[in-house]
């Protein structure tokens, strides 16, 4: 019998919603575990089985000068690197820090910072190492972990299609909430996968899962201004959980405070 | 002088990263250390600007296996602010998405994160080689609380439908209606959860903690009521400031809460259990007294039952909800900003949650306090492990750190909660 290839799930910054996804698969995760080896997934199981590992998913975004080495670790124990979600993906909300003071965010928070060690920025594992793919979402859609995983075994590309959260809408036979409503939404910059989640919801994307392939903000905001977005707004809508990705950072920087 | 030194670099099963340092001298543990290096977020300083209307979709983040904890604390502490009041079917959809939330939370706790301790296995992937039809019993209470977060929140993490007011669309009454036969076959699995955790062999160890939990005088707490312990402490939630603190300890990147005249105390589901036994439904109170646990537990180990009887409490608390369920006129209560502060307080499933937030004429946050269940319960879990470890000294150090683990474990501490958790470390001089 061959061996299974070996699973690790690494965390770094993060609210562990994205590996907790994987937990969340009820329907598949027993079939998981059958085919391939657990070999380092904290959150489930003390068992550690020695590196290297045949595939890693990473969740989380790097904030520390220990989590600075500790990535380089752990992209030379993994063959292939997955990062899942936005932290790991764009640094997460937590990347609203690189646009402040983050000695002054410590004093907000802790009577003694120089207990802290953290960096003056959270960024994407991609900054830091090769990445070999990249699952949006905050968090990811469960679904679309399970294409990654099976796509991985099978030895092909997975199917995580890169166009706005519009086609999704469409797909849905949703009427569109911006048109009809005037809602304000993200969708026609926003990376699809959640199978518009939000529009479905009577309310505008926020843009979870970050921007889609050559996304238009700058239409969109004019778009989003004529509906009666102030200039803070239009800052503060693109600046979220992927605050940190540089289409939707260079559409916040446009706009004021 | 005797000394042993054990030590846990990186907790497993418990949700996010910490240590644990303890030292023994003599056979006495002088000193335990919960080391939580999960690194910091900075929450209340980046919502320092934000509108009032972002705080539930940003807090949600803190945590994703209690997404709904934060986004209830946040909700209610600006319509305290605003001076709103969501009743009727929006109050009922809010409590429903909670037992949604106190079931799935729960049941991953119960059966893949402390079962393991009790039947010897390293996780419940282990497990399922051996009991595979119990962990498959596991996964689908587990997917029956996701399936309800899924029916009001949209999705089981972060979930998108909540807002300040009540949500941006009510769920239809058909959907409801058709998602009632899954949630009695849960309310089976979660009676016999009960069942097959009462069963468990116990370690004989008590102790005689502080409670603290919201009471409610209709309803077994989850969004509303006020702050009660068995010493005393009975108070409304804005006065919580006034009777509890945070202090900063080197060695954690989670503040440390305290009650000001008393010291540590204990939230969670026990605490709720011993101070609102009365508020469980029938069904729940009738498998607690056969689980032997009724009314009041103080034995830690035991946790792991008062969560399943709070898991058939929560089923069949959304059973009574989706059988009255009527959808409601209008979907949110309108709320206009005002210069104000809010206080909320909600029951996660890890135990009581605190939020205040001071905000502007213009709806813009001007301060942000949150406080966890997990900091709450920091030192307790530092003294459960001076006070509770002391008959195991004798044991090799693998059979200890195991022992120090599961007692951590019993809180079912969410250490991406606390730090605004786990590495151990056994010192024996």
């Amino acid at each position: 019998m061959t061996a299974r290839p070996k699973l690790a799930v690494w965390k770094f910054s993060s609210c562990d919603g994205c590996q907790l996804s994987l937990l969340d698969c009820e329907d598949e995760l027993l079939a998981v575990a059958g085919s391939v080896e657990i070999a380092y997934f904290l959150e489930a199981t003390r068992n550690e089985v020695a590196g290297p590992y045949d595939l890693s998913l990473v969740e989380g975004s790097v904030t520390t000068p220990h989590d600075v080495e500790r990535i380089q670790e752990v992209r030379r124990q993994s063959k292939a690197l997955v990062t899942i979600g936005a932290c790991a993906t764009a640094g997460g909300i937590q990347a609203l820090r690189n646009f402040a003071d983050v000695k002054e965010f410590t004093s907000v928070v802790y009577a003694h910072p120089e207990f802290i060690s953290t960096l003056a920025t959270s960024t994407p594992i991609a900054d830091h190492v090769k990445v070999d793919f990249e699952l949006r979402g905050c968090p990811i859609d469960k679904k679309q972990l399970v294409e990654v995983l099976s796509a991985f075994l099978i030895g092909r590309k997975p199917v995580t299609p890169a166009h706005s959260v519009c086609v999704e809408c469409k797909l849905k036979g949703n009427v569109c909430v911006m048109v009809a409503h005037g809602t304000l939404c993200l969708g026609p910059v926003t990376h699809a996968g959640c199978g518009a989640l939000c529009p479905s919801h009577d309310r505008g994307c926020y843009g979870c899962f970050g921007p889609m392939e050559t996304p238009n903000a700058v239409a969109l905001s004019r778009q989003m201004s004529k509906l009666g977005m102030d200039e803070g707004a239009l800052k503060r809508v693109y600046s979220t959980f992927n605050v940190n990705a540089p289409e939707f950072r260079k559409e916040a920087d446009r706009h004021g405070t | 002088m005797e000394r042993r030194t054990i030590k846990v670099d990186y907790l497993a099963r418990v949700e996010g990263e910490g240590a644990l340092d303890v030292v023994i001298r003599e056979g006495e543990v002088i000193e335990a250390q919960l080391r939580i290096f999960e690194p910091p977020r900075f929450f209340e300083a980046f919502l320092r600007g934000r509108m009032f209307t972002e705080a539930p979709d940003i807090t949600a983040r803190i945590c994703g296996i209690c997404p709904v904890a934060y986004q209830m604390s946040a909700v209610h502490a600006m319509e305290n602010a605003l001076g709103i009041t969501v009743g009727g079917q929006l109050r009922a959809l809010r409590r429903l998405l909670y037992c949604g939330e106190w079931i799935e939370s729960h049941v991953l706790h119960i059966y893949m994160l402390h079962a393991p301790d009790f039947l010897g296995y390293e996780g419940a992937i282990e497990m399922a080689r051996d009991h595979a039809d119990l962990v498959k019993r596991g996964l689908e209470l587990k997917k029956a609380g996701n399936s309800l977060m899924t029916l009001v929140g949209g999705r089981e993490v972060h979930p998108v439908n909540v807002r300040v007011g009540g949500f941006y669309k009510a769920p239809r009454k058909r959907d409801v209606r058709d998602a009632i036969a899954y949630m009695k076959r849960a309310r089976d699995l979660a009676l016999d959860t009960v069942k097959w955790t009462a069963g468990f062999d116990f370690p004989d160890r008590t102790r005689d903690y502080e409670f603290v939990s919201l009471n409610h005088p209709g309803e077994y707490p989850m969004n509303e009521g006020r702050i009660v312990s068995n010493r005393g402490l009975d108070i409304a939630v804005n006065e919580y400031d006034a009777h509890f603190e945070e202090s900063h300890v080197a060695h954690s990147n989670a503040l440390h809460s305290h009650i000001k005249e008393r010291g540590a105390y204990l939230v969670g589901p026990l605490a709720r259990f011993a101070l609102n036994f009365g508020k469980l439904s029938p069904l729940a109170r009738e498998a607690a007294h056969d689980a032997g646990i009724a009314p009041i537990c103080t034995n830690p180990y035991q946790s792991i039952v008062v969560r399943a009887v709070e898991t058939l409490y929560a089923c069949d608390e959304a059973l009574r909800i989706m059988e009255n369920y009527e959808e409601p006129d209008r979907p949110f209560v309108p709320a206009e900003p005002k210069a104000a502060t809010g206080y909320g307080a909600t029951e996660a499933p890890r135990g009581l949650i605190y939020h205040r937030y001071a905000i502007a004429a213009n709806g813009k946050i001007e301060h942000a306090q949150i406080v966890p269940p997990t900091s709450q319960n920091q030192p307790s879990i530092e003294e459960d492990l001076r006070l509770l470890i002391k008959g195991w000294l004798d044991l090799p150090d693998d059979e200890l750190r195991h022992r120090c683990e599961q007692t951590v474990r019993n809180y079912d501490p969410c250490i991406s909660c606390a730090t605004h958790f786990l590495d151990l470390r056994i010192d024996r001089g």
